[in-house]
Parts: C-alpha cells; sequence; structure tokens
C-alpha cells in the first residue's frame, strides 16, 4: 500500500517537473500509473496527494495555459522546485556538519536531518565527524516551543495560560509573537502582549497548557526594526542603578560575594573576618543571594538589605 | 565520507511515504553530483541497509509515464556496486530547503558563531551566507529565532582552554564550585568543549577527582595552559550529552523540598524527578542529589518559600544553618 503511494507519487512528481504546460487533472491520470478508474475516487486520491506534495516544500502550481481555453491545471516549475547551485569549501561543509548536530534530540533534528540530506544530495560532503573538541547541543524540553515556533514561522497570534513569577493561578494571555529566543539555556518568546496592548516577553517553562492559535496565518505583522534578542535581554537583565553595601565575611569563605567585591581588607578588631565593599542593583535578590551564604556573612549597611537578609533567615525557621 | 556517521544525526522517523519520496528524490541527485558512487557508501550516507538502497533504485528505475507516450525517464544501474545514473529527466537537483529546515542549520550555525573562541569563525559567515542564498526565502523566518550563548566566562579563560585543547595540552585550573562555596585547585586534561543549552563547558579528565569532569567556564576563576602534554586515560568516558549532562545515580541523597509560588522557580532551574502542584501555585518537587550541601544554601536563600521536608537531617541542618547566621545580627 505504501510503496504503491510511493510509486505513485514519484511519477507524479516527475511528470509534473517534465511538463511545459500546465497538465489538467484528465492529463495528469493518464500519464501517472497507480490511479483509480472511476473519477471520482482519482480526483479524492489526487487531491491529498497534492497535499501531500504541498507539505513536504514541493511547489505544486495551478495555473491556465495562455492561448487556451483550457480548465486549470497543475505543474512544479523546476526553477522553484531546485535548490540553487550551492558550493562549500571543507572547512564550511565542517562547520555545517557541526551545526546539524545541534538540535539532535530536540524539536528541529529532523529539519535539520532533511536539510542535510539535501544538501549532501547537493553534492556537499558535510561529515559528521566532530571538529576537534566541540559538542554543541540545543534543547527543546519545553512543550510550547513547537507551537510557538510554528507560530512565530507562519505569523500566527497564539494563546496560553501562563504562570507569571510569584503568582498563585495562571492566566490565559494573548500574544502576537515576533520571535523565540533562547538565552543562557531558556527559551523565551516576545512579541505584542494583546490584552495589555505592550510589548511582552514570555518564559516557555511557565506556561501551563497548551498553547493555541487565534487567528490564521500571515496575520501577525512583526513591526520593523523588531530586535527579540535586545527584548528579551533587557527583560532578564537587572536593572542598571548600582548602590554601594558593606558585608563582614568570614575569612577565606563566601567566594561567591568576593568575586564581585570592591575591596576586601581584614576587619579590625574582629580577627577572622573581612570587611568587603560590594554594589548590587537589585536588593531582594542580592539579599536571597546573601543569605544562601548562612553564617559566613553579615550585611553592615544599607538598613534595607540587612533588614531583607534578616528576613529571608527568619523565613527558614516561620 | 566516513560509512556510519551520517546515519546517526537522522532522526528516527517512521518509514512513511511521503519520507521515503523524501529519500528517493535525494538519492538520484546524490549519485549526479558525484564522480564514484558505490553502494555501501550511499546506503550509509542515507542511513538505511544496502537492500533498501537497491530497492529505492529498482523504484526509480521503473518509474513510467504512459502519456502522451509511454516512456521511463529515470535510467541508471548499479553493476559491480557502483551507481551510474544515466538518464534523470527533472529529478537531477535536489528539492529546495523548506522553511523548518534551512532554519534548523541557520539557527545552529549562528549559535556557533556565538561561541567566544569557537576558532573557526570565518568558516561559520561563509557558510552562512551561502545557506542563505541557497534557502532564498525559506531562511527568513531563521531570523526570528535566535540563540545567545552565555558570554560571562572571561574571554582569556576561553582562549587558554581552546589553546589547550588545540595543542593536546594539560591545565592548571582555579575553580568555583558554588555548591560548596569553593575555590578548588586541580589539573585537568581536556577533552571538548561543550555548549550546550547555552552555556560552555570543559569536559576534561580531572587529576585530582581521577574521573571525567565538567567545568562550566564562567566558573573558571583562573587558568594556565602547564607546559605538560595532556595525557586522558583510556577508561575516560566522554559524557552523552544527549542524555543530560547531569544525571542522578543510584547512590545520590533523595531530597523532597515543599515551595510557594514565588519560589517555583526552583524547579525550572534544577532537574527535579518529580513536581506534584500543591494548588494556590505551590509545588512539592523531589530530587537527586550527591551533595546536599547546595541543597542547604538553597533553602536558605528560599527563606519562606521554600522548605526542606526530606531528609529530616538536612531540614534540621538548614535551621541550624538559619539560626548561625541570625546569631550574627543579635
Amino acid at each position: 500500500m505504501s510503496r504503491r503511494k510511493t510509486e505513485r507519487l514519484l511519477s507524479l512528481v516527475v511528470c509534473l517537473l517534465s511538463a511545459r504546460r500546465y497538465l489538467t487533472a484528465t492529463q495528469i491520470r493518464d500519464a501517472v500509473p497507480g490511479y483509480p478508474d472511476s473519477f471520482d475516487a482519482f480526483k479524492r486520491m489526487f487531491e491529498r496527494d497534492k497535499d501531500e506534495l504541498r507539505e513536504l516544500g514541493i511547489p505544486l502550481e495551478t495555473g491556465v495555459n495562455s492561448g487556451s481555453e483550457d480548465e486549470a491545471g497543475y505543474r512544479i516549475p523546476r526553477q522553484a522546485y531546485e535548490l540553487p547551485e550551492i558550493r562549500l569549501e571543507p572547512d564550511e561543509a565542517a562547520v555545517l556538519g557541526l551545526a546539524a548536530r545541534v538540535w539532535r534530540r530536540a524539536e528541529l533534528a529532523g529539519a535539520a536531518a532533511g536539510a542535510l540530506l539535501k544538501l549532501r544530495a547537493a553534492g556537499i560532503d558535510a561529515e559528521d565527524t566532530t571538529q576537534p573538541g566541540i559538542e554543541p547541543r540545543l534543547q527543546t524540553g519545553e512543550a510550547a516551543f513547537s507551537p510557538l515556533w510554528e507560530a512565530v514561522r507562519d505569523a500566527r497570534p497564539v494563546s496560553f495560560a501562563y504562570r507569571a513569577a510569584g503568582r498563585s493561578s495562571p492566566q490565559q494571555r494573548h500574544l502576537e509573537p515576533w520571535g523565540v529566543v533562547n538565552r543562557h539555556g531558556r527559551w523565551y518568546v516576545a512579541g505584542q502582549d494583546t490584552d495589555r496592548g505592550e510589548e511582552r516577553v514570555f518564559r516557555l517553562s511557565r506556561m501551563d497548557g497548551p498553547v493555541t492559535f487565534c487567528g490564521p496565518p500571515g496575520s501577525v505583522k512583526v513591526p520593523a526594526g523588531t530586535d527579540v534578542r535586545k527584548a528579551v535581554r533587557a527583560w532578564d537583565t537587572e536593572p542598571p542603578q548600582q548602590r554601594p553595601g558593606l558585608l563582614r565575611l568570614r575569612h577565606g569563605a563566601a567566594h561567591g560575594l568576593r568575586q564581585h567585591a570592591i575591596s576586601q581588607a581584614p576587619a579590625p578588631e574582629q580577627p577572622g573576618w573581612d570587611l568587603v565593599e560590594v554594589t548590587f542593583s537589585d536588593t531582594g535578590w542580592y539579599a536571597d543571594h546573601i543569605a544562601s551564604f548562612g553564617a559566613d556573612v553579615a550585611v553592615i549597611e544599607p538598613a534595607d538589605l540587612r533588614d531583607a537578609v534578616i528576613g529571608r533567615l527568619k523565613g527558614v525557621l516561620a | 565520507m566516513t560509512t556510519d556517521a551520517p546515519s546517526r544525526d537522522a532522526a528516527p522517523r517512521p518509514g512513511t511515504a511521503t519520507d521515503r519520496l523524501q529519500r528517493l528524490l535525494s538519492l538520484v541527485p546524490y549519485v549526479i553530483s558525484r564522480n564514484v558512487v558505490g553502494l555501501a557508501d550511499t546506503a550509509a550516507a542515507f542511513g538505511i541497509t544496502e537492500r533498501q538502497l537497491v530497492d529505492d533504485l529498482n523504484m526509480l528505475w521503473c518509474v513510467e509515464l504512459r502519456s502522451p507516450d509511454p516512456y521511463c525517464p529515470i535510467d541508471l544501474s548499479y553493476e559491480g556496486g557502483e551507481i551510474v545514473v544515466s538518464q534523470a529527466e527533472s529529478i537531477g537537483r535536489p528539492l529546495r530547503l523548506g522553511t523548518d529546515e534551512a532554519s534548523a542549520l541557520l539557527v545552529a550555525l549562528r549559535m556557533l558563531a556565538e561561541v567566544p573562541g569557537i576558532g573557526d569563525r570565518s568558516a561559520l559567515s561563509r557558510t552562512i551566507a551561502k545557506l542563505e542564498i541557497a534557502a532564498g526565502s525559506a531562511a527568513a523566518a531563521s531570523a526570528q529565532v535566535s540563540v545567545q550563548v552565555d558570554d560571562r566566562a572571561a574571554r582569556n579563560v576561553l582562549a587558554e582552554v581552546t589553546d589547550a585543547l588545540r595543542q593536546r595540552r594539560r591545565l592548571h585550573l582555579s575553580y568555583y564550585v558554588p555548591g560548596r562555596d569553593e575555590a578548588t585547585e586541580r589539573d585537568v586534561d581536556p577533552m571538548r568543549l561543550l555548549v550546550v543549552d547555552g552555556r560552555t563547558y570543559l569536559e576534561g579528565w580531572c587529576r585530582r577527582a581521577e574521573a571525567v569532569r565538567l567545568f562550566r567556564l564562567d566558573r573558571v576563576l583562573s587558568v594556565s595552559r602547564l607546559d605538560v602534554a595532556a595525557s586522558v586515560p583510556q577508561e575516560a568516558q566522554p559524557v552523552d550529552v544527549d542524555k543530560g549532562l547531569f544525571r542522578p545515580s543510584a547512590q545520590d541523597v533523595h531530597v523532597v523540598l515543599e515551595l510557594s509560588a514565588a519560589g517555583r522557580w526552583v524547579a525550572e532551574y534544577y532537574p527535579c524527578e518529580q513536581t506534584d502542584d500543591l494548588g494556590e501555585g505551590r509545588l512539592r518537587v523531589s530530587l537527586r542529589t550527591p551533595d546536599t550541601q547546595w541543597v542547604r544554601r538553597l533553602a536558605l536563600r528560599l527563606g519562606e518559600d521554600g522548605r526542606v521536608i526530606s531528609p529530616p537531617e538536612l531540614a534540621a541542618a538548614v535551621r541550624d544553618d538559619a539560626i548561625a547566621a541570625l546569631a550574627l545580627y543579635a
């Protein structure tokens, strides 16, 4: 069954690619073996075949031959079908092989393999041998990746339940997606939030349940000059205002806090302790960070940072 | 072409009629674009058996169009194990790249171009340019997906590490282990650079642990190349990146945490074995770890937004830590 279908589809592609004029459905049935005799049954099967070819990306064109009153016909223009000439130097083919491995085990693995197959068919020897010592991978563990990639690719608005940071229940959100970005290993989508009327960034791992399309393909217009990477970076980066702080660190401990210190010196009259000057921007985050070093650190100033750390520690005992 | 390699990156897919059609349409141009093509090599390149390949070739050869006059558009032979296509009619070139296909490669190539110190940046930009031209309009959507690689590692760290890999030299690392808040000193024989999910790691044989270890480059405090050739022992097993970099083992401690809505991020950052929704945004997560030191620090950071439920000794240790820390403010 499947074999006969493959044979029929192959003949159909060859037939339509060789045609210089549009071929009518009847002409196609006469030329391509494997279609049923009944015209209705043929039509149904032919419709399905056309869909399958289009899904493979084969440019099946419909039209009427000029100078004739013929019914509409079909053909596959060579120009639109054929991969243009591409030649790669050995070092270029090597990085191509490396790139194809990035998606292995991730959402676009099949697409990457398919692309490599076509490029090999174009004469490129994209070797899969490892370039000395580098192994790149991306993962798309989030279920939302696939529908969001489709939405971005096809310019369709989407809707999803989203659990914003710290929120106890998810909310239904509506988004015109502009792009999908992986920043430091996490996937985000950026676009126009149509509920808020503002540009927003959402983290895929915080989406709860399915992503649904809520508009036809082509209905999202990405504003000119949009830089989704920048949008995600801005969303993810701490505000730049830096405040000074003074910490007391146990000597030889709390390396994580010393890494970004401005100055450190032994604390006078407190053997075993250092006084360390630091800067920070987000008080809440920095207080959490300090709390994680337990009894190796005490905040001297500012007072709000000191209070925030004490609050965190008391929370442990609450 | 290597014999078994290409089949490995072909995604496992069911053998539907259209999958096979795609292969058949690639097969003819594959043969035409090469001077000498053997059955064995070709089967390996397509990830199929020689028998399947012969069946594919027969199917191509058998294509017959019946009208206006019957003719066979494809003529080929594979006598003596060498494939020769003498007539290919219209399918002599491969099909254009689809949007997903072009995007998968372009996004990956652009990601690689971002890895600092990857070395072959010129080959990457040349390949990207050529692929964009060949893909035409199918390349456009790829601009809407991008991967930003963590660049917080110091430039000189990457340069030293990549040089050491290239020259197969031993490295001395001063490496920060945040879970234990320790700066450690160790000699490492570099094996590979892993760029996984936007982070760069050095994989190497750690001479202190006498085991393969991963070192996140942004945690390397300082690095120097030693005047010693790297010697990675035979038994060193590279990490299987496709199975995940960090895998729990049977000896690990089983930890259960309860998180408030504000503490849910923990489930996104750490590989949890199980997560249970407790309602109102609360979550119970369980994870396995060889070293609970970092969990203590995590619990202090979480305050009232996360609580260690099990093991009880760990919960008690966290309370003791908090009491000791609060005593500093007394």
